[in-house]
């Protein structure tokens, strides 16, 4: 990885009792594209506002190329951010918008009509200086705050959810811009958003937080194929999230594991027999059929076929009331309803997520495990 | 057919209804600038054109001297008013703080409450800390009951204003001040205006709470004419009514019209 | 250095804009008020001087029956603008709701035109109208409605005209807003129901505007207590209100405590006034601003 600009250091945020970021530690790498991924509320808006310096983290360092930061004001900083809204200056016109940055720390007057040229031609508006923030379209004023933004040559871009109030198209298309100007322009892009898909398709890397906590960090393909938690996993993408003890493993490190309803297998680096963990199948890897397959403890009834273009996607439950989701590639044979199946998987396509804290899940609390185990053995 | 009949005569209606309402409004008002005209000084019946009440209130030191301490008051009240009431709003605005809702309440006291009870009030703390009774006291009688109404104005312009701008101009480079002078206040200015007139006119016709915390050689136009009442109000009142008036309409008709063009323009917003 | 930093970036700014107007409220709205309070518990000495020995005197003379019946005459007058003031204010603000956005510009100039224009020479004119020899009795002589002139100026009805004129638009303000509000299927459903237009009226229009109409009456009933100078120029001394009672005693009597206690009267009958309002479901925020 490259050096980091950013670094983030057993930050904590609170409002009044309100903990809204928790021990959060972060670096992010110089010309990276990372996004800060989560549900609303998650804190991922907080930790860029405490970037931007708009918020003052109540514990922790930030630094931004080496230098700690607390004692900068949003205005000393040397990031910049596209807001949520836009927040254009509706009295200025475009030229005056994006002059802004440049005219606060007093560029001679040519140079800043020279840039703000190249500005505006770098996301396609040339012509529209002379218009208002008012007389421009949602995409345009997208596209204004953007070039405001970047005119002043930051280290790092800190982005809101900056397509968040575009239409699905517009949204595509502009993907796809931000990703091609973060690599012309080789600046740090910080993305947060709340679209999985966004994420996944833009980023370099992809920080996924809940309820204040970093989660995972790590590249889109690790975040989406090896999820290091079950919010991970089931933020990212559907998936199948079953509950289950490890009982033994082969030296090819292929597991088995027992789960409420039986016997289940997947594939496990860091097999510890007893520990209780978490597997994760993805619905495009879950397959079904119509005999029993060993290894694998699931009969279910094929509920219904739900036909979505790419794929069908077939809904199974299983005998304790599970529903696990099936995507069948268009064009292959969909069970049909009612048919009593057997769910199963290649284990290497399954993912075990060790709980990090230990703590005991939720649905085996009131579950005599020991008796289980031996019991099915 | 028979509805259509309906909504004519319903039309009618409120049309004859519109106009006796204007009827009422103006008629006084017609009064004034007939009677300015008259060449009779009893204002009972209009008896022939002169416009030598014009000439006359040219040099009635008196009168115009009232009108240039109205002038003179309205201006500095609204002007320190509008400062400190744009200033409040704002922070209103962007901060919580302990003790915010007793300046809420404390600025709904004067709008609320008669004014009589206001003026009787100020006139007593004055004459309790000796301060002279003139212009000055005037003034800051006038800022009092002005700033409620500025706060409330620019408060409601305030109410839509997306509070990211500021951080982005601040992201951009600009410290609190340049935000505040070069964002904030012409994000806000149509709604510091429209105070600062209302301040302006309520300053302007004020009689009751001028009446109590002027002093006797200090006194205003509506004041004047209170006095002038029990003597009777000759014709160069009217004079200089008429052209107050007349330019009064002249400003609120521009400003409208630019008003209406530029709320035209910017609908989108 | 958290603290220093926090202090910086809000208290530091917050202080700054928000003394000046803490300062002003303070010196010049609650302690006049407090010391209003006060004097209405003190007596004077024989040169009108304040003498601060507690005293109830100033408020037993508010039963005077001259004074009731001051009291009884301003709160009729009151009571009889806001009633006008409804009946006429209402339907011009139903027309100003149902026409054009263009007119309804044009009607709202002209209502608001006079108002930013002199009221005492407005109302001073008023005389010239309603004067015996005046134009109203010529016309209503010519039309046959009278045989000889009326003497309509110095009545209590010339009061009550000169208080609408002056206070009309707060009435029509209020009402335009929430007539503006209303949401025109309502009625339509209304009238689908097989309401009359009038049912209509009474049981949909009336009771979704009415939070107009209370916040429009406490902003005529209020100011009509204490505007003695339209008493002053209208009835000429011969129907008194009770600002006339507190102006006297301050400008003319000099018995300041008198005034005071007067005062207190009229903020506690405009507390209950607004304690009702904003009890029956008013927001404070309606009042006052235009």
């Amino acid at each position: 990885m490259a050096k980091a600009i950013v670094e983030i250091k057993n930050v904590n945020k609170f409002y009044g009792d309100n903990h809204v970021v928790k021990d959060l530690n972060m670096e992010i790498a110089e010309g990276e594209f990372l996004s800060i991924l989560g549900p609303s509320g998650c804190g991922k808006t907080t930790t860029l506002r405490m970037i931007a310096g708009f918020e003052q983290q109540t514990q922790g360092v930030i630094t931004v190329e080496g230098e700690r930061v607390e004692n900068k004001e949003p205005f000393e900083r040397n990031v910049n951010t596209v807001f949520q809204s836009y927040a254009l200056f509706p009295h200025m016109n475009v030229t005056d918008n994006v002059a802004y940055g440049l005219k606060m720390k007093k560029v001679k007057k040519p140079e800043i009509s020279e840039r703000v040229e190249n500005a505006l031609s770098m996301v396609q508006l040339e012509g529209f200086g002379k218009r208002f923030p008012a007389q421009l379209s949602g995409g345009q004023r997208q596209r204004v705050a953007i070039a405001r933004a970047i005119i002043n040559n930051p280290r790092v871009l800190l982005l809101d959810e900056p397509l968040g109030a575009l239409d699905m198209k517009l949204r595509k298309q502009m993907q796809i811009e931000l990703k091609n100007l973060q690599k012309r322009l080789g600046i740090t892009f910080v993305y947060v958003t709340h679209d999985q898909e966004e994420a996944l398709t833009m980023s370099d890397r992809i920080a996924v937080m809940n309820d204040g906590v970093l989660e995972q960090i790590g590249v889109p393909a690790d975040i989406y194929e090896k999820p290091a938690t079950k919010f991970v996993a089931d933020f990212i993408g559907e998936t199948n999230i079953f509950e289950a003890i490890e009982v033994s493993a082969d030296a090819a490190g292929q597991v088995a594991l027992k789960s409420e309803i039986g016997e289940i297998t997947g594939t496990d680096s860091e097999f510890s027999e007893g520990e209780i963990v978490y597997l994760s199948v993805r619905p495009e890897k879950t397959l079904l059929s119509a005999a029993p397959v060993s290894g694998y403890a699931l009969r279910g009834t094929v509920r219904e076929n739900i036909y979505i273009g790419t794929v069908t996607k077939t809904t199974v439950i299983l005998q304790n009331g599970q529903e696990i989701r099936v995507a069948n590639a268009a064009g292959s044979s969909v069970p049909e309803a009612g048919s009593a199946l057997y769910v199963y998987w290649n284990p290497s396509d399954a993912v075990i997520i060790h709980s990090k804290s230990g703590k005991i899940i939720d649905a085996f609390e009131n579950v005599d495990l020991s008796e289980y185990v031996e019991g099915s053995a | 057919m028979r509805r259509r009949r309906k909504n004519a005569i319903k039309k009618h209606t409120s049309r004859v209804f519109s106009a006796l309402v204007y009827l009422f409004l103006y008629a006084p008002i017609a009064v004034v600038i007939l009677f300015s005209f008259n060449t009779s000084k009893r204002n009972v019946l209009f008896e022939g054109f002169t416009l030598d009440w014009y000439a006359k209130m040219a040099g009635n030191t008196a009168l115009l001297e009232s009108f240039k301490n109205t002038l003179l008051v309205a201006g500095i009240s609204t002007a320190i008013a509008t400062v400190i009431g744009t200033i409040t709003a704002i922070a209103m605005f962007r901060y919580k703080f302990r003790g915010k809702s007793i300046i809420d309440l404390l600025l709904y006291i004067p709008v609320v409450i008669p004014e009589i009870v206001l003026g009787i009030a100020l006139l007593s703390v004055f004459s309790l800390v000796n301060v002279p009774l003139g212009l000055g006291s005037m003034i800051v009688a006038h800022v009092t009951f002005q700033i409620p109404f500025i706060v409330f104005t620019v408060r409601a312009r305030l109410s839509g204003f997306d509070r990211s701008i500021e951080d982005a101009a601040m992201d951009l480079g600009a410290n609190r001040i340049k935000v505040l002078t070069g964002i904030t206040i012409p994000i806000i200015a149509p709604g510091i205006v429209s105070g600062a007139v209302l301040a302006f006119t309520l300053s302007i016709d004020d009689i009751i709470i001028s009446f109590f915390t002027t002093g006797a050689k200090s006194t205003t136009f509506p004041l004047k004419i209170m006095e002038l009442v029990r003597s009777g109000v000759s014709p160069d009142v009217y004079a200089l009514s008429t052209i107050i008036i007349l330019a009064t309409f002249v400003i609120v008709l521009i400003s409208q019209i630019t008003v209406y063009r530029a709320n035209k323009k910017s609908v989108k917003l | 250095m958290k603290q220093g930093s926090m202090f910086r970036k809000k208290t530091v700014p917050l202080l700054t804009m928000i003394s000046p107007v803490t300062a002003w409220l303070i010196l010049l709205i609650a302690l006049p008020l407090l010391y209003m309070l006060v004097i209405s518990f003190c007596g004077t000495d024989d040169s009108h001087n304040i003498v601060f020995r507690f005293t109830l005197k100033n408020y037993a003379k508010l039963f005077d029956p001259t004074i009731l019946s001051i009291y009884s005459n301003s709160l009729i007058i009151a009571l009889l603008t806001t009633v006008i003031c409804i009946l006429v204010a209402y339907p011009f603000a139903y027309i100003m709701a149902s026409t054009t956005p263009f007119r309804k510009t044009l009607m709202m100039i002209f209502l608001m035109l006079p108002f930013w224009t002199n009221s005492v020479i407005r109302l001073y004119s008023w005389r010239t109208l309603l004067g015996v020899n005046g134009y109203i009795n010529i016309l209503l002589m010519k039309i046959g409605l009278i045989e000889a002139p009326i003497e309509m100026l110095f009545t209590r009805g010339a009061v009550v005209l000169g208080m609408v004129y002056t206070l009309l638009p707060f009435m029509v303000l209020p009402l335009l807003t929430v007539i503006d509000k209303l949401d025109g299927g309502l009625i339509e459903a209304s009238g689908d129901l097989g309401a009359k237009p009038a049912q209509t009226f009474l049981h949909v229009t009336l009771p979704l505007t009415a939070p107009g109409i209370f916040a429009g009456s406490i902003m005529v009933f209020i100011p009509c207590l204490g505007y003695f100078f339209v008493s002053n120029l209208m009835g000429g001394g011969t129907s008194q209100l009770i600002g006339n009672v507190i102006s006297r005693q301050f400008k003319e009597a000099f018995n300041w405590p008198y005034g005071a206690a007067l005062a207190i009267m009229l903020i506690l009958i405009t507390l209950l006034i607004v304690k009702i309002y904003t009890k029956t479901g008013g927001s404070i925020d309606d009042l006052g601003v235009m």
